[in-house]
């Protein structure tokens, strides 16, 4: 498959120098990959070890004292009960969820009409949208709390879900219709214009043919977006003000300037928001590295 | 994306398209439709559909009004009012800008090195980029020759799933000055070293928290030139071989040249994420010890939010807009000479 998985310095390693250079080369790369795994896998290791160490434990010795390993769920416990990390664990699904099925919906409807309908200045108003790509979300904070509780002061947005989710999918937009309008143009247009002939509304092409048919582009990108709200500490610092809705990355960092050397409890929390993301990487990896490479613009 | 082929399916009226992608449709013989295609063709160009148009773009049109271009005109035009509580109450032309890059804590040139949150992040942006860059390569270069490439390229990768927030947690841990809880004063404490408050010292922090990011970001690296490493034909570098180049010729004479584009494409992105940069600092350091860590996206959050200078900190936001606008316009000039795809 690949140019480079040809064994190294094959042309050299015809005389018997050439081999012995060879053959050190590989054990060179071999020793210098192993120590990048270890780099990479030691430090969260590490944590996930000490999540599960008695908090007695953890202040005497350091996790790497494997002989003296006595494990114990009471962390996770703890922080899910006295913490109220479960409380914050059900937030996060309750922003994560809205915030990635809105920006799903209305971005295939959006790119839909970037492909695939006629209309005046079509192009332009695209490039409007690639430039909105790199808006920061800070541009937004002020107008939307001064404005959101100036126009409608009982409403208090904020105090609930609602502006977190619009603030999440608005943002969301750009790079989401750039990507589902890039996937629908390569589709074949006989196929769309063979539909409309047969006498299929716009929705119809839309909802029954690009739709379908778009199913692995689109689960790229939601499950992108999902990863991102979920990971997401910004939005919810500005637009979620109630703190029993509070999410897990807030909940964390409160445990962090609350108690920030009681390890046992950082250990386990971190690891409760990191679960879901590690199983979506896990599982879908293929859809998660497509949806990166692809959003390698955002 | 790839789509594999499959049975030519006859229904484009489409009752049994719901679910899984049908990639039969991709497939389908047009012929049967392919005269009436022409036929409509040949009556000219289509008529702008605009009902269609106004109700498949109606939903972002409106939130991208309100929630991206309304905002942004709002917060320029706040930059230059006094701004408190965010309403227009007094008009202060530049002041809240001569304030802000007077101001040592966001910009300092008198010393040296320099210091401040801007100059934070143009530390970030040239020791972050380049090293991601740098690894990247290098991991996808070098994991691409053994077997185990894809466990490798996982292992790097999966701190990118992982929220900055708890990043933040993990290097925390490692970096904690007490020896029997961070990892790497535990290492050094064996090389007879005291121990280093890696995020308490004004000089050190800045690097560890740019380690940290690079933890981070290199898996992403890794994947995007592994995929541009891979798309050179193997014929090209075989006969490159045979002609008697040797591996370091082929590396910087075929192989660099070949992913510079990706790489350029990468830095942007790299650059705009330290302009964006924000949970990490918040998370392990507040912008700490003293203002030493901060950066332009922490300063903005903390002169809005927590110092409620609302004019001020709409002048800093207008700031990280501006450094984004040349990207902007990069993105667009790319776009439109179709080199995104």
């Amino acid at each position: 498959m690949s140019v480079l998985a040809a064994p190294m310095a094959g042309s050299r390693a015809r005389t018997p120098a050439g081999r012995v250079v060879a053959t050190l080369n590989h054990w060179v790369i071999h020793i210098a990959l192993g120590l990048i795994g270890v780099i990479w896998l030691v430090p969260t290791l590490g944590l996930l070890v000490t999540s599960f160490r008695p908090r007695s434990d953890i202040q005497a010795t350091g996790w790497w004292d494997v002989f003296n390993l006595h494990l114990t769920l009471d962390n996770y416990r703890q922080v899910l009960e006295a913490q109220g990390m479960l409380q914050a664990f059900v937030n996060t699904v309750f922003i994560a969820v809205p915030s990635t099925f809105l920006p799903l919906a209305i971005c295939s409807l959006a790119a839909f009409a970037f492909s695939w309908i006629k209309f005046p200045f079509r192009d332009t108003l695209f490039l409007i949208v690639v430039a909105f790509l790199l808006v920061p979300v800070q541009v937004a904070f002020i107008p939307l709390l001064t404005t959101a509780t100036s126009l409608v002061p009982d409403l208090q947005l904020t105090r609930g879900y609602v502006a977190v989710w619009l603030a999440h999918t608005a943002f969301a937009l750009p790079f989401g219709i750039f990507l589902l309008r890039n996937f629908f143009i390569t589709l074949p247009p006989d196929m769309i214009e063979a539909a409309r002939i047969d006498g299929a509304s716009d929705f119809r092409v839309f909802s029954r043919i690009v739709l379908p048919v778009s199913v692995p582009a689109i689960a790229a990108y939601g499950i992108f977006q999902f990863l991102w709200v979920w990971n997401d500490l910004l939005m919810a610092l500005v637009f979620v003000q109630d703190s029993s809705k509070f999410p897990m990355t807030r909940a964390i960092q409160n445990l962090l300037s609350q108690y920030g050397t009681e390890w046992h409890l950082l250990a386990a929390g971190a690891f409760l928001l990191m679960i879901v993301p590690l199983i979506v990487f896990f599982s879908l990896q293929r859809y998660f590295v497509q949806g990166l490479l692809a959003g390698s613009i955002k | 994306m790839e789509r594999a082929g499959g049975q030519p399916v006859r229904s484009l009226n489409g009752r049994r398209h719901m679910g899984l992608p049908m990639p039969a449709e991709l497939t389908r013989d047009y012929a049967a439709v392919g005269g009436r295609i022409a036929a409509r063709r040949a009556r000219g160009p289509e008529a702008p559909n605009y009902g269609a148009a106004i109700f498949f773009l109606l939903p972002a049109a409106i939130l991208l009004i309100v929630f991206l271009l309304y905002p942004s005109l709002y917060t320029v035009l706040l930059s230059f009012n006094r701004g408190r509580n965010g309403a227009f109450e007094q008009w202060v032309g530049f002041d809240n800008y001569v304030r802000l890059f007077g101001d040592p804590d966001f910009i300092n040139l008198s010393t040296f090195p320099p210091s401040g949150a801007l100059w934070n992040n143009v530390l970030w942006i040239v020791f972050y980029t380049s090293i991601v860059i740098f690894l990247g390569l290098i991991i996808a270069v070098v994991a691409a020759r053994v077997r185990y490439e894809s466990v490798i390229k996982a292992i790097v990768f999966i701190p990118m799933a992982i929220a900055a927030t708890a990043l933040a947690v993990i290097w925390k841990f490692v970096y904690s000055p007490d020896a029997n809880i961070g990892l790497l004063n535990a290492i050094l404490g064996n090389f007879g070293v005291s121990p280093i408050s890696w995020l308490g010292d004004e000089h050190l922090v800045n690097f560890a928290l740019i380690a940290v990011g690079i933890w981070g970001s290199v898996g992403f690296a890794t994947v995007i030139l592994s995929a541009a490493v891979k798309s050179i034909p193997a014929e090209v570098i075989e006969s490159a071989r045979v002609e008697g180049a040797n591996e370091r010729q082929i590396f910087f004479r075929m192989i660099l040249p070949m992913v510079s584009l990706p790489i350029s494409v990468l830095a942007v992105t790299l650059i705009v994420n330290v302009i964006k940069l924000f949970d990490l600092i918040y998370v392990m350091t507040a912008g700490g010890p003293g203002k030493a860590s901060r950066v332009i996206a922490f300063t903005m959050y903390q002169q809005a939010f927590q110092a409620g200078q609302y004019g001020y900190g709409s002048a800093v936001a207008v700031v990280m807009l501006v450094l984004l606008i040349p990207i902007m316009v990069y993105n667009v000039r790319r776009f439109r000479t179709g080199a995104v795809t």
